[in-house]
């Protein structure tokens, strides 16, 4: 009776898949157009500036993510109170010492493969929230320095809020700097992520790569959910 | 206070006509962002208001904010401002020397207590209890100290007093040290750039004059008035910052074709000045309008933020000129082969894991 053994468990709502995968999206996006605007291409047309407005466009599109990067990053710290408890702002910060134990024998069986004990979390694993808050706090980061350059080019009130980072930073040079530097942050960030839900996919079989589609993961039954 | 001139008095008395103090000005106010209406209000400052005590002191700098300044476009604002607005002290350019010009400035010091305008260029040692720059045997950290005491507001004449300049470049060997961080209870003007335009000056001094009150000023201290923008922002060559044409090196056509310097380095539009809109020698060009990029003078730290001509600066610890790209770039690839090594280990590892699983689904599915 071995069919048996396994059960569906709803781990991932709609609002998380819907932010996930638009943050994938403007987070991509940002990395384009930002790596773009620190290294244009080069354009040797000779042509007059009033017959092109690309590189205006790449910024263009840069802010408009960066705002709904901004907000659905918003969305999701709300969720983190609002949502089902694999989406609770508790998978995200390491306050027991459970979770720090934790942290460590995901490390020793996934990343280091010396403790053969399969270890299993239903929704997010100690050291992937952690991860995730580490990256939570890139965002606001990013979010910070981003709109702390825009507001110097904007009369809104909205990326005035974050103009006190510029003298706190000494000058614009410092956190375009920063700003630029933690891009990388996302890029690595991103080639990690992807890399671990294939290998979990792949050695557990238990379907995280369509959890984010379709919100469901497999669990054994005698498993609590 | 003794009866003095008026400072249109003494205009006028050194040959200027009614006409030319208009001009002054009006002009005065356009470079203020004052609207038009504010003409009047310059008028009569200077109309009725007496000599201005001032004291401007020279510490570690190089006397190019001196230099700018008495070479502002309008004869005037050097007639006006260094020969009568009584300037009591100044070392480049006082007649006295020695026990008079330090007799003069503690005349003006005790005569004029929290009355005179402290002007400061230059940045002031802090290390080794400040032994690196010394005047009449007092150290500039004592003399800066002592003197603000009964400033009225201190003005910090260009990078050097305002945010250290290249004195305060790593490793900073004398602990050079911007005036707004030795002095914390005085209304403290920062007026940055290598040297500031001429015109800035003029403008901050004149407003000090006409509306006694120090003028608007941004997070860092700088007047908003000249130091709101960034140069990037008034730039002539900004639609081809839009259009994505940049100038690849020097020598190219692109650079015949005045592009845009933004990938040679230029840092105008991380740097907040007035140069793309009052521009520099009586209005005839500033450093991009000459083909050269901004190397951001007016900014804290611009010494350390090079090279001069890349667009993004080296990292500190990483060796001369490696990039946050350069950096991340060997992350990223550390990572790849780090997660291939893995993948690899994974797969000896799990394997029998993985087979395991494989045969029980074929059991269960086999039949």
């Amino acid at each position: 009776m071995k069919e048996q053994k396994i059960k569906r468990v709803y781990v991932w709502e709609i609002p998380v898949r819907f932010y996930h995968w638009l943050n994938a999206l403007v987070v991509a996006t940002l990395a384009v157009t930002g790596y773009l605007i620190g290294n244009p291409f080069a354009i040797q047309s000779g042509a007059e500036a009033y017959l092109g407005y690309w590189f205006g466009t790449v910024r263009f599109i840069h802010f408009v993510a960066a705002f709904i990067f901004f907000f659905n990053f918003l969305f999701r710290v709300y969720w983190g109170f609002a949502g089902n408890k694999y989406a609770d702002w508790k998978n995200f910060i390491p306050y027991t010492k459970k979770y720090i134990k934790e942290c460590f024998d995901v490390l020793k069986l996934d990343i280091l493969h010396i403790k053969g004990k399969p270890f299993i979390s239903v929704g997010h694993n100690a050291l992937a929230g952690l991860t995730y808050f580490l990256t939570f706090l890139a965002f606001l980061f990013q979010s910070i320095t981003g709109f702390g350059m825009y507001s110097a080019m904007s009369d809104s009130f909205f990326p005035k809020l974050f103009a006190w980072i510029v003298p706190l930073m000494g000058g614009d040079f410092a956190v375009r700097q920063w700003h630029h530097l933690m891009m990388w942050f996302f890029i690595i960030f991103a080639i990690v992520h992807v890399y671990i839900v294939f290998y979990h996919d792949y050695v557990e079989g238990r379907g995280v790569l369509s959890s984010m589609a379709g919100g469901w993961k497999f669990i054994e039954k005698d498993k609590p959910d | 206070m003794e009866k003095s001139p008026t400072i249109y008095e003494q205009i006028k008395s050194s040959g200027y006509s009614r006409r030319d103090f208009l001009k002054f000005c009006a002009w005065m106010a356009a470079f203020m962002g004052i609207e038009s209406s504010g003409v009047g209000n310059i008028v009569r400052a200077m109309e009725t208001k007496h000599r201005l005590p001032v004291v401007w002191f020279h510490f570690q700098e190089c006397t190019c904010c001196s230099e700018s300044f008495i070479r502002s476009s309008h004869p005037i604002v050097a007639d006006i401002i260094l020969d009568k607005i009584s300037l009591d002290y100044t070392e480049t350019l006082q007649a006295a020397a020695g026990y008079q010009a330090e007799e003069a400035l503690h005349n003006t010091m005790k005569k004029y207590k929290g009355e005179y305008l402290m002007l400061v260029e230059g940045s002031v040692p802090t290390d080794n209890d400040g032994v690196y720059c010394c005047i009449a045997g007092k150290t500039s950290l004592d003399i800066v100290k002592e003197a603000a005491e009964g400033a009225k507001a201190i003005v910090s004449w260009g990078s050097c007093a305002s945010n250290g300049c290249i004195q305060a470049a790593n490793p900073n060997p004398t602990g050079a040290t911007p005036i707004h961080k030795i002095i914390k209870n005085k209304p403290i003007i920062n007026v940055p750039g290598c040297p500031p335009i001429g015109e800035v000056m003029a403008g901050v001094i004149v407003h000090l004059l006409t509306f006694d009150r120090i003028p608007q000023l941004d997070g860092l201290g700088r007047p908003k008035a000249f130091y709101s923008r960034r140069i990037h922002d008034t730039c002539y060559r900004r639609p081809n910052y839009d259009a994505g044409l940049f100038v690849e090196s020097f020598d190219d056509e692109s650079a015949r074709e005045g592009y845009c310097l933004y990938k040679m380095g230029c840092k105008g539009p991380v740097t907040y000045n007035a140069c793309s809109v009052t521009k520099w020698n009586n209005g005839v060009s500033y450093p991009i309008k000459s083909g050269h990029p901004c190397i951001g003078c007016s900014e804290e730290n611009f010494w350390d933020n090079g090279p001069f001509y890349q667009h993004l600066s080296s990292f500190p610890g990483f060796g001369i000129e490696t990039t946050a790209d350069d950096i991340g770039l060997a992350v990223g690839a550390a990572t790849v082969a780090g997660m291939a090594a893995h993948a690899v280990r994974a797969n000896i590892k799990k394997r029998k894991l993985i087979n395991a699983d494989i045969e029980e689904s074929k059991n269960e599915g086999g039949e």
